[in-house]
């Protein structure tokens, strides 16, 4: 695979930011961000609705000019190269942006022959990437036709067609069930896995630790932390107890008990009863004691205890004050991570 | 992934795009608009339809009284009405891309060819061609028409001038509506609107009937209302009578047109955000 990035430090910067200003009106969009994208790297763009993400991923596809402040993307400039910026970049927006009124395969042929491919190597690359995106057999068929997954999966596809050095995935999942969202996933980890270096916005805590190992959250168009995930979340410094009492009938009785401890953990004690757990979070050594000695006067026999790291959107919460206003389903709690003390 | 040079084989440079690409482009976008017609035929109606209901509902609802002043009957008014209908294509042709284009802009595909390699240009020039050759059939659909009701083709060569002159002037027509389809919020907005503003000036016109029976204060709107002398070029062209004063006004208004409304088109359409 000939792209930009062969070579054999693989270390260079993808994508480059440096104090991105766009204001609309009293609105600042962007009010002074920097990121920087190292080639081959999932970076993950977290921040409520309203945050800036998506002026971002449209600055950096050349849609819109900054008010101030730089960007390049493998190199090239966003102002005054935006020519050979399009080259090298595929954008997959917030919603579909395929012609719904022609096939699928008609889109990514089309795509292809704006790309330059000549008419057999566009034709090829379609039935590839249909082949591919389990899109094979609704080739022919509108894509008003196709189902939510389908279409975001033939939105992927013809993002992929120039086969770009850096794709910006804005909010790829927003609006799919949680079924469909997983197929996004798993194509977006495939896509990974071919090394293209990808820029994901996202309100889904969930699905920034799931594609992503670096992480910029931001909000009201400022970046308020970056880092590696698990960087983020050590920062953070709050951590939850996972409590299984052996007798599952114990589990209300134990909750109740906990919560009159009174902790002032990152959010309230909850109950994961499939997992017939109780959550408690915690914010000290001090008051993992204090549970420990609580279930132990009461006499309550465990069968485990763990600890976990926080969720993002714990990390959110404790780095902006306020919770995501993002919608809260995608973070089933029995995901998370899971270190044994 | 052995094809994975072909995209970025023109990465040095300036990036600018060879008129080869830029051709290549708007090919495959009228491709794409032809598409658009094969899977919605429907979408065709309009322009067979407007002919046919125009010239049959002009000819048999007006044409016996207006033909009269005009020194004849229905038959005076046929070889009046059909070449004023001809200066209407323009303007359809020039509707049909300003709407075309808001639609691109609603979904998200605008998006996507913009962050394409391509001439802005390409998507603009394939929508005037789909549109022309739209014309072009709606034309051949009056002449039929016109024929069957009594328009007697004289002057063929005039009248392949004047489907030029009608496109000309559609076109310049058309920079006004591709402003409105970048400002205005949907289809059916644009739709409206060039109804409001295209009513009063089609029918404020020669178009549809002489205006010498106006009165003054109109006479002195349809003498200046471009829509008159195009079709009254047309007329010329078509049946005979003098054409050349009003040939060059109607070009005259389309260079005013273009000039004026081209780079506020171009200048939303940069700048929408």
């Amino acid at each position: 695979m000939t792209r930009i990035d062969d070579n054999p430090s693989g270390a260079r910067s993808a994508v480059t930011v440096r104090g991105l200003v766009k204001h609309y009106g009293e609105t600042k969009a962007l009010d002074g961000v920097d990121l920087e994208v190292r080639e081959g790297t999932v970076m993950g763009v977290l921040g409520p609705n309203g945050a800036g993400k998506t002026t971002l991923v449209r600055i950096l596809s050349t849609l819109i000019q900054p008010d101030a402040g730089q960007a390049t993307v493998a190199g090239y400039d966003v102002v005054r190269q935006p020519r050979q910026l399009r080259r090298v970049i595929g954008l997959t927006g917030q919603y579909a942006s395929v012609d719904e009124k022609l096939p699928g395969w008609e889109n990514l042929y089309m795509i292809g022959r704006l790309l330059d491919l000549p008419r057999k190597e566009a034709r090829a690359r379609a039935d590839e990437l249909l082949e591919r995106f389990s899109l094979t057999e609704a080739a022919r068929r509108p894509a008003a036709t196709y189902s939510g997954g389908m279409r975001r999966r033939l939105d992927l596809a013809a993002s992929m067609i120039g086969r770009p050095a850096v794709l910006y995935l804005d909010e790829p999942t927003t609006g799919l069930d949680p079924r469909t969202r997983n197929e996004v996933w798993d194509e977006v980890k495939r896509m990974v896995g071919d090394g293209v270096t990808v820029l994901l916005t996202t309100q889904y805590m969930e699905e920034a630790e799931q594609l992503a190992g670096e992480l910029t959250v931001v909000d009201r168009g400022k970046v308020i932390a970056n880092g590696a995930i698990e960087e983020l979340k050590a920062k953070v410094g709050g951590r939850t107890l996972r409590i299984r009492p052996l007798d599952p009938l114990q589990l209300r009785p134990l909750a109740t008990h906990l919560d009159e401890l009174g902790l002032t953990g990152l959010a309230a004690t909850s109950v994961d009863a499939e997992r017939g757990a109780v959550l408690i979070p915690i914010l000290s050594d001090e008051q993992l004691t204090a549970v420990v000695g609580a279930v132990t006067a009461r006499g309550i026999t465990l069968s485990s205890i763990t600890t976990e790291l926080p969720s993002l959107d714990e990390v959110f919460l404790s780095l902006t004050g306020h919770r995501a206003s993002a919608p809260q389903d995608a973070v089933p709690a029995d995901d998370r991570q899971e270190v044994t003390v | 992934m052995s094809a994975a040079t072909a995209t970025i084989t023109d990465l040095k440079g300036d990036g600018r795009i060879p008129l080869r690409g830029h051709l290549r482009h708007t090919g495959a976008l009228i491709r794409r608009n032809l598409l658009w017609i094969r899977q919605d035929p429907e979408s065709m109606f309009d322009a067979v339809l407007f002919p046919v209901v125009f010239t049959l509902l002009f000819v048999y609802v007006f044409g016996g009284s207006i033909g009269q002043s005009l020194g004849g009957g229905q038959e005076a008014y046929v070889q009046y009405v059909v070449p004023g209908l001809m200066a209407m294509m323009g303007m359809n042709m020039a509707q049909g891309v300003g709407t075309g284009f808001n639609q691109d802009f609603n979904t998200g595909v605008m998006d996507r060819f913009r962050s394409l390699p391509i001439g802005r240009g390409s998507v603009l020039f394939a929508k005037i061609a789909v549109e022309l050759a739209r014309m072009l059939f709606a034309t051949v659909v009056l002449m039929i028409v016109g024929v069957l009701v009594g328009f007697d083709i004289t002057n063929w060569a005039g009248l392949l001038a004047s489907v030029g002159l009608s496109a000309v002037f559609g076109t310049a027509l058309m920079w006004i509506f591709l402003t409105l389809g970048v400002v205005m919020k949907n289809a059916q907005s644009v739709q409206a609107m060039g109804f409001l503003v295209l009513m009063p000036l089609q029918f404020g016109s020669s178009i549809f009937a002489p205006t010498a029976s106006m009165p003054g204060w109109l006479q002195n709107f349809t003498d200046y209302n471009p829509l008159s002398s195009l079709a009254d070029a047309a007329r010329g062209l078509m049946v005979g009578g003098p054409a050349a004063h009003d040939v060059w006004v109607t070009l005259g208004w389309s260079v005013a047109l273009t000039a004026v409304m081209a780079p506020v088109a171009i200048h939303k359409f940069r700048t929408k955000a």
